[in-house]
């Protein structure tokens, strides 16, 4: 069982990852408009770009 | 037009960037998005623009030296969007702080819950071959998780708890509280003791559970809060202020202060309360005192915002708020109304007061009665706060929030908004209702009578040529245009009409004077509340009858509010004459007229000393004490802006039915807020006995806890069904509940 001393911390610092990065993209916004994401990613405004 | 608009009182500045908050009507789509930020970021000057689709708000960001607010607006203008701007209310901004700290709240507590469950259900699963050391090392693992999580996420508990303990109440949060508290703390020194049973991830996943609920809660009354606040942003109306050079400005109506001397044209509403300086005209006050008959104003005469300037442009000196007599009368009766209104308890803190205390009597008498049948103490307390963690209300908790989420959107989308959490509560508890009749009844704005009997072809010419003035009976006839185009080459004649050439001959509309002397064919009953508007073109002519008309709907709607055994009543501000007919049409038997703001609150506290529970539906500023006064209130979303803080909720459109639609949606969903309580209360007739029997294992209250909270939220989900199958988009009931009289 000694590989849970290693595991265990490992899988911890994953979820808290995880949760910061939630936590991160929240203060930063990225949810204020859900209904817009979902539509912006239909406009093709990046064609032009890629030319 | 020559004069500028200055906005500049909603622009924020940072360094040499300002900003500004709009909210923009007529977005529908994905392709607006995309038409609107392009359009905006190709101006010069304009940093960033940035369109928040899901409550409809447009935050643009600019260089001050290069560009105005004034030339975004008009840049949004010709696009095709009308924006107005927007000044996030105090209470919305820390409602959205709120909201995101609920949601991290959320997001620990779901980290927390997943990973002690994760050790959890391996102890229940490996506990026949895990050794002592490894059990023992996944608790601490499970307690150095929880016991950050739950002092972080479980605040909103705790607070809200701790709030209701000192004004020395009980509601839902103190049994959670106290539930969730000891659970960690016998887990804790069970631990310490090496025991096999650790309840971390109960308490846990219990805080998961009722964040769940609270923050879709919040989510649902934040979003009806935004679309009330654009609805009233884009009624904000502007005014045309005197500067002190003489030139005038129009600026939002917000803006205008005491003192300001004010121009308002014919046809416009009235933006502040104020003392006519010069100028004469006729005043519709039908939104402010429900009377429908128009009053003559001249200098000196004290007039209110929200009436309608008829005939004369007007010069206002705008004065403070109170002192105008009617004002002051509303503003005391208010006070009045909101001080004697006796706080309501909502249905959940009413099941908690019941609740808490049985619950805590059984734990209680759990552990003397195993302490009475030889137990140990040590394992007696154990079983006793097992008891009070199986019973640790999480269904209770999430019985009322689920379905109130539930109804609130079903309410939406047939056009209704509330103000607050408890009135679906309340509307469901209504028996009678009494309703406003000017704007309430009868649709706000005035329209032609007799369109039904002239022929169509001359109300569309003639409808047109109205497009083209700014009177308010024209605008009631350009209501009836079918192509929104004016006629080229209209002019014009103040006070009397407007005329153009159409097919090469002259077509005139205005007073039966300037049409030629025309006589009108016949006249309905109540002569004072019709006006009559003359169109003549290439030898044809008619005259329209224009007046305040019912609500499409209403007869069907106050027909189908009697049959659900409504007592129905009308108290209205208006003349005798003019109430009759309108009682008569609706069959309505209980009527009353000319009654003064406190007379009207007289009725409603009889009504309500005799037992009744009162909805009044009203939108004048006449009605605002009896909205605060009776048991619960809706307003029409026309109504006057004191009447509307006033109201539990506003309906949208012009339509009657949402009125219909809030009363069944609202017993629809207390029936299931009792049925969902009374499947919480059997889930813990059959959850206790086994607590008590001391075989509540930490797997038996997980299982236990999330098979009730997904229950109760299922049942919650059936409100939806069959009521509210209209979906209706947001921007479409909104554009149709636009006043007309815009300044143009």
């Amino acid at each position: 069982m000694n590989v849970l001393v290693y595991l265990v911390p490992a899988a911890l610092m994953l979820g808290l990852i995880g949760l910061a990065a939630f936590l991160w993209s929240l203060c930063r916004g990225q949810y204020d408009d859900m209904e817009g994401a979902a539509l912006r990613v239909l406009a093709d405004d990046d064609l032009d770009a890629m030319k | 037009m020559a004069e500028t608009l200055d906005l500049s009182m909603f622009v924020t500045r940072d360094g040499d960037t300002a900003h500004i908050d709009l909210a923009v009507e007529g977005v529908a789509c994905a392709a607006c998005i995309r038409k609107i930020e392009s359009g905006l970021k190709r101006l010069p000057g304009v940093v960033d623009a940035r369109l928040n689709f899901t409550n409809r708000r447009l935050a643009v960001d600019w260089r001050d030296d290069e560009i105005g607010a004034g030339d975004v607006v008009r840049a949004l203008e010709v696009i095709g969007y009308r924006a107005h701007p927007f000044e996030p209310k105090r209470a919305e901004t820390e409602e959205a702080q709120h909201a995101r700290w609920l949601m991290k709240c959320l997001a620990v507590a779901g980290f927390a819950a997943m990973n002690i469950m994760l050790l959890s259900v391996s102890v229940w699963s490996g506990s026949i071959d895990m050794g002592q050391e490894t059990r023992d090392f996944f608790h601490w693992l499970s307690a150095l998780i929880a016991l950050p999580a739950a002092a972080y996420a479980g605040q909103p508990f705790f607070q809200s708890a701790w709030r209701a303990i000192r004004s020395r109440q009980l509601n839902m949060d103190v049994p959670i509280s106290l539930g969730v508290l000891l659970a960690l703390g016998m887990s804790l020194v069970e631990t310490a003791s090496h025991a096999e049973h650790a309840y971390f991830d109960s308490a846990v996943m219990l805080l998961f559970f009722l964040l769940c609920g609270r923050y879709l809660d919040h989510a649902m009354r934040r979003k009806t809060r935004a679309i009330a606040g654009n609805l009233a942003a884009l009624k904000a109306e502007t005014a045309h202020r005197f500067e002190d050079g003489g030139e005038i400005v129009q600026v939002a109506a917000a803006a205008v202060r005491p003192g300001d001397r004010l121009l308002v044209r014919p046809g416009e509403r009235v933006p502040a309360d104020g003392v006519v300086l010069s100028g004469a005209s006729e005043i519709d006050d039908s939104l402010v005192t429900g009377e429908t008959e128009r009053r003559g104003v001249a200098a000196g005469a004290v007039i209110y915002a929200g009436s309608m300037n008829f005939s004369g442009a007007l010069t206002l000196r705008v004065t403070a708020a109170g002192t105008g007599t009617l004002i002051d009368d509303v503003e005391r009766l208010l006070e009045k109304a909101a001080a004697a209104k006796s706080r309501y308890v909502r249905l959940a803190d009413r099941a908690a007061r019941f609740y808490a205390p049985m619950v805590h009597a059984t734990a209680a008498l759990t552990a003397l009665g195993w302490i009475a049948a030889g137990a140990s103490l040590h394992d007696s307390i154990i079983t006793a706060i097992a008891v009070l963690i199986i019973t640790c209300p999480c269904a209770l908790a999430l019985a009322i929030p689920a379905v109130q989420v539930a109804a609130s959107g079903a309410l939406f989308r047939a056009g209704v908004i509330l103000n607050g959490g408890d009135v679906i509560e309340r509307l469901a508890e209504a028996d009678t209702i009494i309703f406003d009749k000017t704007g309430t009844l009868t649709l706000p704005e005035p329209r032609v009578d007799n369109a039904g009997d002239i022929d169509p072809e001359l109300l569309e010419t003639a409808a047109r040529l109205a497009l083209s003035s700014r009177h308010p009976l024209a605008a009631a006839l350009a209501r009836e245009a079918r192509q929104r185009a004016p006629i080229e080459g209209a002019v014009e004649a103040p006070g009397e009409g407007v005329r153009a050439v159409i097919d090469g001959e002259e077509a005139r509309l205005g007073s039966l004077a300037f049409c030629g002397g025309l006589r009108p064919a016949s006249q309905g009953s109540d002569k004072t509340a019709t006006s009559l508007i003359a169109f003549s073109h290439a030898g044809r002519s008619t005259v329209f009858a224009i007046r305040q008309r019912l609500r499409p709907d209403a007869r069907e709607v106050v027909a189908s509010l009697a049959s659900l055994g409504f007592d129905l009543r009308i108290l209205s501000g208006d003349r005798p004459s003019a109430v009759a007919p309108i009682a008569a049409a609706l069959g309505i038997v209980e009527w009353r007229s000319g009654l003064k703001p406190a007379e009207k609150i007289a009725a409603i506290e009889q009504l309500q000393a005799a037992g009744r529970r009162v909805l009044m539906v009203g939108d004048g500023l006449n009605d605002a004490p009896a909205l605060a006064a009776a048991h619960v209130s809706v307003s029409p979303i026309s109504a006057a802006d004191i009447t509307q803080a006033q109201a539990d909720a506003v309906f949208l459109g012009e339509r009657l039915a949402p009125v219909l639609a809030a009363v069944r949606i609202a017993r629809r969903a207390r029936r299931l807020m009792r049925q969902n309580l009374w499947l919480a209360v059997a889930y813990n007739v059959a959850a206790v006995p086994i607590a008590i029997a001391g075989f509540a294992t930490p797997l038996v209250a997980a299982v236990a806890m999330s098979g009730s909270s997904i229950l109760v939220t299922l049942n919650a989900l059936r409100v939806r069904m069959r009521v509210g199958q209209d979906p209706t988009d947001i921007a479409v009931p909104a554009a149709r509940a636009m006043p007309t009289a815009r300044p143009a």
